[in-house]
């Protein structure tokens, strides 16, 4: 399973670089493909502070996210956020 | 060699980098930990962070065979958490060295911190030095971590109770900032999570945030229509 689950990750991550070089992409793709990105981490933030196993919610992680957020918005640096958000959601568990 | 070293961490992107390997790493011990309580072998363990070398997959596949679940699923679960990596491949494929030996090396490497550290650079130069110093550093601290765990045990506790879990989801908003300023970037991402929101209920794991990137093709098509 480990082999499988191995290659089969090691496929997308190749696969995307095939899949870019062999779509000579228009300015038009182009563009879509440096949005991709963007998107899905956002999509990720997003599952990241919210999901509870396929439910939507709200936890101490995601009012840490929202404190480290602010920090970054703040120009902070990179590992105060980090700190930041860890130190919020750690506090608030502990209440 | 001090001298270089300050030289080094005077670049952001570099320390970043460092610092986001550094937190993957904790989280490394803990799949190491789990993967030991789960009795998964050293050597299972060790080579799922060698190979596999995706968090979110590793802990949603020992998650769903230790509960008991059907290793089949794991698979599924997993590869659907781990097709994000592909549409990263597909987005900063730039970034990556054009030699072919040093490409195929590379793609074991993207992940999401490698696609947001590289993205969140100004230059093709610092994109692929982010690129780099951030997968090699994640590389090392996930397989050390994951050493770590499996064979010294619950040294560094829960992450969760540290808080680590909200670490990411901040770090990557901090990284995702630099595109906000662009219009086409900032609706791509309002998009994204919108869809991401919606998918948390409605969709399997690992599909909302693929679903995410739907509104990067949406943004396009409706900046299109505008003109």
């Amino acid at each position: 399973m480990i082999l499988g689950l191995a290659g089969g990750c090691y496929f997308f991550k190749v696969g995307g670089l095939i899949a870019a070089d062999v779509t000579r992409p228009t300015p038009r793709l182009y563009r879509v493909l440096s949005d991709l990105t963007p998107a899905v981490l956002a999509g990720l933030i997003v599952v990241q502070a919210f999901d509870g196993g396929g439910t939507l919610e709200v936890g101490a992680n995601t009012a840490g996210l929202f404190v480290g957020a602010l920090a970054a918005w703040c120009r902070a640096p990179f590992a105060v956020v980090l700190v930041l958000a860890a130190a919020a959601t750690a506090g608030l568990r502990l209440l | 060699m001090g001298n270089r070293l300050k030289l080094f961490w005077a670049r952001d992107h570099r320390r970043d980098g460092v610092l986001l390997g550094a937190a993957v790493g904790i989280f490394g011990v803990t799949f190491g930990v789990l993967a030991a309580a789960s009795g998964l072998s050293a050597l299972k363990a060790t080579a799922m962070s060698l190979l596999v070398f995706t968090g979110a997959s590793q802990f949603a596949a020992l998650g769903i065979v230790s509960s008991g679940g059907d290793p089949l699923s794991a698979l599924g679960t997993a590869l659907l958490l781990a097709a994000r990596n592909g549409v990263y491949a597909l987005s900063i494929s730039e970034v990556l060295p054009t030699n072919r030996v040093r490409r195929l090396a590379a793609a074991q490497l993207v992940i999401d911190e490698t696609a947001a550290m590289s993205t969140s650079q100004p230059a093709m130069e610092e994109s692929r030095e982010a690129f780099w110093i951030t997968g090699i550093s994640v590389f090392v601290f996930w397989n050390a971590g994951t050493l770590i765990g499996v064979f010294v045990g619950e040294v560094v506790g829960d992450p969760l109770s540290w808080g680590l879990d909200a670490a990411f989801p901040a770090g990557f908003f901090a990284l995702l900032l630099p595109h906000l300023s662009e219009t086409r970037k900032r609706v791509a991402a309002l998009l994204g999570a919108g869809i991401a929101v919606i998918g948390i209920p409605l969709l399997p794991r690992g599909l909302p945030v693929l679903a995410a990137g739907l509104g990067a093709v949406i943004a396009a098509i409706v900046g299109g229509k505008k003109r």
